[in-house]
Formats: C-alpha cells, sequence, structure tokens
C-alpha cells in the first residue's frame, strides 16, 4: 500500500512539473512595446483595411508590420487620451523611431514565407494562419522559447503539440501538411533559404 | 546553363556577385583553398606547354546540377540534399546538414564547401546581408543552387500577378554580373529559349562527360583542344582561387 502511495505521489509530482511547472518556464513572457488595437483601427472606429498597414506589393514582397510612417499619417498628434497613445506620439512619431514590434508569427531565419503565393495564389484568409488577431482588442503577450529562441506561436500554446486550433502552431509538418493536401509539391528550398 | 569559355576573360566578376548574393563571408585567417567557401571560382587551365606557346582558358566552375546519379544526393545520410523534380536544381539545406562531408568526397567536380568557421563579416558589413539568403554556421556544407533566393523571390512576384512562373523570371547572380555575357541561363526543356539553342551547338561539352552525371551546366569553346580535355580531366587542382 504503501508503495503504490508513493507511486502516486512521484507521478503526480512529475505530470505538474511536466505539463504546468515546464511549459510555464520554458517561455517568457515579453510585453509589447505599446498597447495596439486592431479593434480600434479595423473596425468601427477608424475601419482601415487590413491591406492598408499589411501590404503586399506588387513585386510580391510582403511588408508586414507597418512602419512608423502609417501611424504618423494620423497620430502627429494625440487623438485621444490613452497613455499608449501618449508613448506612440512621444516616444516614437515625434522623435521618428521605429516601434520594435515583437512577431509572434516569424520563423527562423532559414525559413521563407511568401504572403503572395498564399493569399492570392491559395486564396487563404488570415484567420487561417493567425487567428482573429486581426480584430482583437489588445496584443497579447509574447512568448519566446527560451531553448529555441523562436516564438511560441512556432510549436503552437500546447506543449504536447496538440492544436488547439487550425491556426494553432507553424511548424514544418503543419506547412507541409497543407501543402500535402492541396497538391503543392514540398521540395526544401521552396521554404527554405 | 550554357558557359562559353571564348568568351572569359577571367575577370572574377561573377565570383564575388555569388558571394555577395549568397551571403558568402569573406575567407577567415588561415583558409587554404582546400578550406575556402567558393560556390563560384574561375579556375585557369593551361595546355602544359611552357611560355610562349602556352594556351591558358578560364573556367568559371560552381555546382554542375548534375541530373543522373547526382552524387551528393545519393550519399547525404540525412536529407539534407535534394534533386528538385520540378526544376532539376540539386538543393541543400545546411540547417539539416550533420557535417560529414561525403557529398564533398563524393562531388567529382569539388563544388561544394564546408564551413570549417563560424562566418564573421567585418563590422557594419552585416547590415548588407541578403535578406533573401540564410547565413551558415560552422559544421555545415554549403553550394551553388542558382540563386534560390532570387527563384523564390520571382515565385512570390508570379503569385502576386496571379500567373505561373515563366522560365525567364529570374537570372542567377553571376549571370548578371558577367560583362561578357559568357553565361546564359534559362529553362534547357524548352526548345524555344536561348539557353536551349546555345546547349544545341556543336561546340558545347559537359565537365567529366564519361561519369554519367549529366550536368546541366554545359560550356562551350570553338578551340577542339579544351574541349578534348575539359570533357576528360579534371579541372580542380592546386591552383583553385580562394574568394578573399
Ligand atoms: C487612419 C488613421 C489612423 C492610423 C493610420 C493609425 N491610427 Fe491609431 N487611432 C486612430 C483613431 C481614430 C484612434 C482612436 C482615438 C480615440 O478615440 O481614442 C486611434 C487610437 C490609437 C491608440 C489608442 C487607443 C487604443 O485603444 O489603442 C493607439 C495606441 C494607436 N491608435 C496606435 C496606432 C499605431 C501604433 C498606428 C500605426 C501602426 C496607428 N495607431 C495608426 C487612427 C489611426
Ligand atoms: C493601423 C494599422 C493596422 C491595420 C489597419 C491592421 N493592422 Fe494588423 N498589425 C498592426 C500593427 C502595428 C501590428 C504589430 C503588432 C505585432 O507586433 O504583432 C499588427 C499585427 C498584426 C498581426 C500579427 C503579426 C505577428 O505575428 O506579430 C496580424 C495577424 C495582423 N496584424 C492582422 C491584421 C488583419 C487581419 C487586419 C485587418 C482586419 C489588420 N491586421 C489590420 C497594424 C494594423
Ligand atoms: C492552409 C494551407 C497552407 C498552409 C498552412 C501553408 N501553405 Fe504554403 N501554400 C499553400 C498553397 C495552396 C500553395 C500554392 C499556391 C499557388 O497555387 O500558387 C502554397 C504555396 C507555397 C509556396 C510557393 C510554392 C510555389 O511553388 O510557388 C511556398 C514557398 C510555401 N507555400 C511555403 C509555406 C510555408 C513555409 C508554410 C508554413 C509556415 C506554409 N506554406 C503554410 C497552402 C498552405
Ligand atoms: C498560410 C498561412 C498565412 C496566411 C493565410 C497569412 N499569413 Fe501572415 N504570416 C504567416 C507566417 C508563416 C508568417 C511568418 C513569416 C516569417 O517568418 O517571416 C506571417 C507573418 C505575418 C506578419 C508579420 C510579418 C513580419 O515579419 O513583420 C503579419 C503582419 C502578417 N503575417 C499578417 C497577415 C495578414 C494581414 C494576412 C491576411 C491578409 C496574413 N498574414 C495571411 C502565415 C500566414
Ligand atoms: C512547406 C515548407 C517547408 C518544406 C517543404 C521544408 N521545410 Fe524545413 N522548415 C519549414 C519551416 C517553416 C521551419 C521552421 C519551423 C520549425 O522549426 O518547424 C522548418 C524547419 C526546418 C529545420 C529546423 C531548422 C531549425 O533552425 O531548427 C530543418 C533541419 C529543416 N526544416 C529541414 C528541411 C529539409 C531537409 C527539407 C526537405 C526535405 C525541408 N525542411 C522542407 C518549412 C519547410
Amino acid at each position: 500500500m504503501k508503495s503504490i502511495r508513493w507511486f502516486v505521489a512521484g507521478f503526480v509530482v512529475m505530470m505538474l512539473f511536466g505539463w504546468v511547472i515546464f511549459p510555464a518556464i520554458l517561455y517568457t513572457h515579453e510585453e509589447q512595446p505599446l498597447q495596439f488595437s486592431h479593434k480600434v483601427h479595423s473596425g468601427e472606429t477608424v475601419g482601415l483595411p487590413c491591406q492598408d498597414c499589411h501590404r503586399l506589393s506588387a513585386d510580391g514582397r510582403f511588408e508586414g508590420v507597418p512602419a512608423i510612417a502609417k501611424c504618423a499619417e494620423c497620430h502627429a498628434e494625440a487623438i485621444g487620451s490613452t497613455a499608449d497613445e501618449r508613448l506612440l506620439v512621444e516616444e516614437y512619431v515625434k522623435k521618428g523611431r521605429e516601434i520594435p514590434w515583437l512577431v509572434y508569427a516569424r520563423g527562423p531565419q532559414n525559413a521563407s514565407f511568401p504572403h503572395a503565393s498564399h493569399l492570392i495564389g491559395a486564396g487563404l484568409a488570415c484567420e487561417r494562419c493567425h487567428g482573429s488577431q486581426g480584430t482583437a482588442e489588445s496584443l497579447p503577450a509574447f512568448r519566446r522559447n527560451r531553448i529555441s529562441g523562436e516564438s511560441q506561436a512556432i510549436w503552437g500554446t500546447s506543449i504536447a503539440g496538440f492544436k488547439m486550433a487550425e491556426w494553432d502552431g507553424m511548424k514544418m509538418d503543419d506547412c507541409a501538411r497543407c501543402h500535402r493536401e492541396r497538391g503543392v509539391a514540398n521540395t526544401c528550398l521552396k521554404c527554405h533559404k | 546553363m550554357v558557359i562559353d569559355l571564348d568568351r572569359c576573360t577571367g575577370c572574377g566578376a561573377c565570383v564575388i556577385a555569388c558571394a555577395v548574393e549568397n551571403n558568402v563571408p569573406p575567407a577567415h585567417e588561415g583558409t587554404t583553398p582546400r578550406t575556402g567557401l567558393t560556390w563560384m571560382r574561375v579556375v585557369r587551365v593551361d595546355d602544359g606547354r611552357s611560355f610562349p606557346d602556352t594556351r591558358s582558358v578560364f573556367v568559371p566552375l560552381m555546382c554542375q546540377q548534375c541530373d543522373h546519379h547526382t552524387p551528393c544526393v545519393s550519399v547525404c545520410p540525412q536529407n539534407a540534399v535534394e534533386y528538385d523534380e520540378e526544376t532539376g536544381i540539386v538543393t541543400q539545406v545546411p540547417v539539416r546538414c550533420l557535417g560529414c562531408r561525403y557529398c564533398m568526397t563524393a562531388c567529382p567536380y569539388h563544388a561544394r564547401y564546408f564551413n570549417w568557421w563560424d562566418p564573421e563579416w567585418p563590422a557594419g558589413m552585416e547590415q548588407t546581408l541578403n535578406p533573401d539568403v540564410s547565413t551558415r554556421m560552422r559544421g555545415v556544407a554549403e553550394k551553388c543552387n542558382f540563386c534560390h533566393g532570387r527563384l523564390q523571390a520571382a515565385r512570390a512576384k508570379a503569385a502576386a500577378g496571379s500567373r505561373p512562373l515563366a522560365p525567364d523570371d529570374y537570372q542567377p547572380a553571376c549571370v548578371e554580373a558577367c560583362p561578357t555575357e559568357a553565361i546564359v541561363f534559362g529553362d534547357l526543356n524548352d526548345p524555344r529559349s536561348t539557353v536551349s539553342a546555345a546547349a544545341s551547338s556543336p561546340d558545347t561539352f559537359r565537365l567529366l562527360e564519361h561519369l554519367g552525371t549529366g550536368p546541366k551546366v554545359r560550356y562551350r569553346s570553338r578551340s577542339a583542344a579544351v574541349r578534348e580535355s575539359l570533357t576528360r580531366n579534371s579541372v580542380s587542382s592546386e591552383k583553385e582561387q580562394v574568394h578573399g
């Protein structure tokens, strides 16, 4: 009886460590330099289309997160009265500094991802890969894997690798699976550089 | 790709353009002709006679993109080297490489290189790196892949324009840099392309033709002696030039 109790106690401790404590210490918890609300900007208040800030240029390059010049179009002076907006105007717009955004989706340096092929070629929506970030009210904390240095968005939120949603996790396997389903050739140097 | 040896002056512009395009670092201190990273180099081959009778030819040398028995692909224990059926390009994924250098031994053209050192750039020069090509690390092999960064950019551009990739959508850096237009690049399978016209001329040949690796890099020269010598003999020698 006693040995079973020890076994159960050890099992519980190890499970707790593996499933709760390890993931908590594996990832950092970094705040974005300032809060930004997609809901305000692409929702009813301002109503900017996504392409206004996340432009795909005609030569196929995706411009990603907009430069400070884009924000300055409207925020040359503070419009509202929030602390984040004041920070934006005082620290970045007036000083002409770029905001050091932490990009959740960005993969390792050796992988290359063409938005053009997926948005135009494959006709996919942003939500398929990014979830509801485009309508979110605030930016969540950025979580970096302390071992690999990559964003948590690559592996996904579940430490066991279960997909919590279709867009959760963007590992090589996740890219390749969709390509297989849609008959896109998976040769290494299509995605690697 | 077809390289016209009669036009090549050995200036080395292709070597520099290649290194800049593909983020090849400056040679590390202590680099020898055998340990340098020279995706592309220009080798001088002469006929062995002494001055003033000697005749020499400059041979730009890079991965020959073998078509059959692709030696490096078949020996790689890691699947880090792949033959791309769609383009015919022999590709290399350095992050997958374990550094055994088996591929370098297998390559009859000595066109594969090993990173003996971590890459280092003079201060400030890392700002000029090409974002479309990843930098490598110590302990992996690398080689020419016909500027895949440009191919990927061309694919993205074609996708943005909702059209399929056209064979002449991109040119590798060496082709662009050559001042005498000695290098022609395109789709060898397209009978109307300039490159297939050049490749079907009777004065073209392949290096070490008898090995049967079927390189997709062809050379041409009007001199029968040059054709004869390069078809049979290995061109890499002690005189290998090192990019520095
Ligand atoms: C088309 C004009 C426009 C552009 C471009 C724009 N904004 Fe705004 N922004 C607004 C408006 C309007 C508000 C609402 C002000 C209010 O009522 O508080 C706002 C509010 C904000 C706020 C504070 C309110 C909140 O809930 O977050 C921040 C911070 C902000 N913007 C950041 C940015 C950044 C960063 C950029 C550049 C990527 C940017 N904005 C680009 C119009 C714009
Ligand atoms: C006013 C400009 C603006 C508009 C309009 C806008 N965004 Fe953004 N978006 C930003 C900024 C600034 C960030 C940077 C925050 C960050 O680092 O994630 C961002 C980040 C994102 C990200 C996360 C990128 C990452 O991985 O870090 C996604 C996804 C995204 N936007 C999607 C959308 C979609 C979808 C829409 C349209 C519904 C949209 N955005 C409209 C400015 C904008
Ligand atoms: C939801 C499905 C899906 C996911 C997820 C996906 N892709 Fe794709 N991808 C496609 C489709 C479909 C195409 C073909 C588009 C076309 O026909 O032009 C494509 C094309 C590509 C191409 C261009 C290939 C060519 O021949 O032009 C590359 C490179 C690529 N994907 C890389 C990636 C990478 C890297 C990831 C993961 C980070 C990824 N993809 C995730 C569906 C997907
Ligand atoms: C097939 C999946 C897929 C789709 C569809 C997709 N993205 Fe992305 N997105 C990615 C991946 C993967 C990355 C990371 C790219 C990298 O590593 O550079 C990314 C990166 C981004 C970034 C950050 C870019 C940077 O590096 O600064 C933004 C912003 C973004 N996407 C917005 C969008 C928007 C807006 C849409 C819809 C119009 C969209 N994405 C559609 C997969 C996708
Ligand atoms: C559909 C796109 C795609 C294809 C095809 C692909 N990869 Fe990847 N690969 C990725 C992405 C995206 C990552 C980064 C995310 C991750 O680590 O899972 C990656 C990561 C890797 C890594 C880990 C790199 C690191 O820094 O941790 C290796 C090694 C690798 N790939 C090798 C290969 C080889 C070898 C092939 C060909 C047999 C290949 N890949 C084909 C998209 C692809």
